[in-house]
């Protein structure tokens, strides 16, 4: 039993009905912590592409550093680092937030270089309008830049969207209990794991299968100068 | 001041600018007065442009002294590539306008927000009072019915008389037209002439004016000034210089524009 939830094992099909609802339980700190991750890998990675393009040399190299060393480090070491180094220092975070801001550290450092792409594809002759309407970089970034590069990152994006949806069961190492965590419990007390690993595999599947979709007509829609201002 | 001409509106003294080992203005001396109209005809390379982008705080320069209303580009102890802070910089943007070759228009926001926008973020106008400036001028470059249009839906001719209206928008005291009409079909050439034939007739607008049009130059401006090799070789009224240039380079030039 689990949450309230007794499982069924006489048959595969009434063992897989029986602990749905468990799985769904999980399924809904998988999407949190996903939502969670991405939203702050999408403000992040912004803040350090232009953080990049600094006029100062001292900003944009250090910068640069943190967005390698987040790069080139493995997400399970910065899990763990967070989870249990962290503490040490008097910085305590529940488990759920450490998983969400590890993944969203470590997925930053790689849409920052999305954005990187994205803004530098933006013609020279935009900044130099913007400039010339004596703009700020703050508003030229808002309002010009941003808007125009959304159509060109999004598939990247998308994708990476869909690579941290699949790493979330990471998190179960740092006791999140998000789905595989919970069906990996199923198994270790009912010793059947077939049946709530397949199912976890499957939930899997769709989640990225809509996103893909959703990703795809999302492209379609939007125009390629960018996000429309009327 | 006991000079009876009013003090120059702009005033490069001595200014240099180089990309590395290019020298592209020399030791370049220039006035211009308020309200006057001036076009800077020469060769490509000769420099007019930069002079352009140097006042629109697009390019630093590293010798000398350029002021505007007798403020300074350059701040005593100022750092950075333009020896000035980001502060100092926008002061003087407020005052300068510019329109550009490729018409430079923000593609994903539809005409009356391309020319409405800058007022309102910038100027701190309401949006009311934004699109209020906006229609006006549309009407007046003759494009008040393509207002909700975005610019991939109109000609270019119109495109940069949507940029002319945009940079108007903003009520600068000088505006500055790099080469407006030279990536245009030559059938739309005159429409966008006539736009800023008809600002020519502003009293209180300072004009600079890049342009290979040299009929068009000979209309609309007070002076004219011949560029070589980052120099004013030349200059003087219109007709002084269209019609009898006394330096070689300049008959040469001419010679070759005006066959």
């Amino acid at each position: 039993m689990m949450y309230g939830f007794t499982w069924d094992t006489a048959t595969p099909l009434t063992y897989a009905w029986s602990i749905l609802p468990i799985i769904l339980i999980g399924l809904t700190v998988t999407l949190k912590a996903a939502a969670a991750g991405f939203a702050i890998a999408l403000v992040l990675g912004l803040v350090f592409a232009m953080l990049r393009r600094s006029r100062w040399r001292s900003v944009s190299w250090t910068t640069a550093c943190v967005v390698e060393f987040l790069r080139d480090t493995p997400l399970l070491v910065q899990l763990f680092f967070l989870y249990y180094v962290l503490p040490e220092y008097g910085l305590t975070l529940p488990a759920f937030l450490t998983g969400a801001l590890a993944l969203g550290l470590q997925y930053s450092a790689y849409t920052s270089e999305v954005y990187r792409g994205g803004i530098e594809a933006v013609p020279r002759g935009q900044w130099e309008a913007a400039t010339a309407l004596n703009m700020t970089r703050m508003q030229t970034y808002r309002d010009i830049v941003v808007p125009q590069i959304v159509p060109r990152i999004l598939p990247a994006m998308g994708n990476y969207m869909v690579a941290m949806i699949k790493e979330t069961p990471v998190l179960s190492v740092i006791t999140v209990l998000d789905m595989m965590a919970l069906a990996n419990m199923i198994g270790e007390r009912t010793f059947e794991y077939l049946v709530p690993l397949t199912m976890v595999g499957l939930i899997f599947l769709i989640l990225t299968l809509i996103c893909s979709a959703g990703l795809h007509r999302l492209q379609k829609v939007l125009p390629k100068a960018g996000i429309p201002l009327r | 001041m006991t000079e009876k001409a009013p003090a120059p509106l702009i005033q490069f003294a001595g200014v240099t600018k180089r990309f590395g080992a290019l020298t592209v203005l020399d030791d370049f001396n220039f006035e211009v007065a308020p309200g006057e109209k001036v076009t800077l005809i020469g060769p490509s390379g000769s420099g007019k442009s930069t002079v352009l982008r140097i006042l629109m705080t697009l390019e630093p320069f590293q010798e000398g002294r350029l002021t505007l209303a007798g403020m300074d580009y350059q701040e005593p102890g100022g750092t950075g590539p333009f020896k000035a802070s980001e502060r100092h910089l926008r002061e003087i943007r407020s005052h300068v306008g510019m329109v550009f070759q490729s018409f430079n228009l923000f593609p994903h926001m539809s005409v009356m927000r391309n020319v409405a926008e800058a007022p309102v973020r910038v100027l701190g106008l309401s949006r009311d009072e934004a699109q209020a400036r906006a229609v006006d001028l549309l009407a007046m470059v003759g494009l008040a019915d393509k207002k909700d249009h975005f610019p991939s839906q109109l000609s270019g001719g119109q495109q940069q008389r949507v940029a002319i209206a945009r940079a108007l928008a903003m009520r600068p005291r000088v505006l500055l037209f790099d080469e407006p009409t030279s990536a245009l079909d030559p059938q739309l050439v005159g429409e966008v002439l006539a736009v800023i034939g008809d600002l020519a007739h502003e009293h209180d607008l300072t004009m600079l004016l890049v342009t290979h049009e040299m009929r068009f130059a000979r209309e609309v401006s007070d002076r004219v000034c011949f560029f070589d090799k980052g120099r004013i070789c030349e200059q003087g009224s219109p007709e002084a210089i269209f019609t009898a240039p006394s330096h070689p380079r300049t008959c040469e030039f001419l010679a070759s524009v005006l066959r």
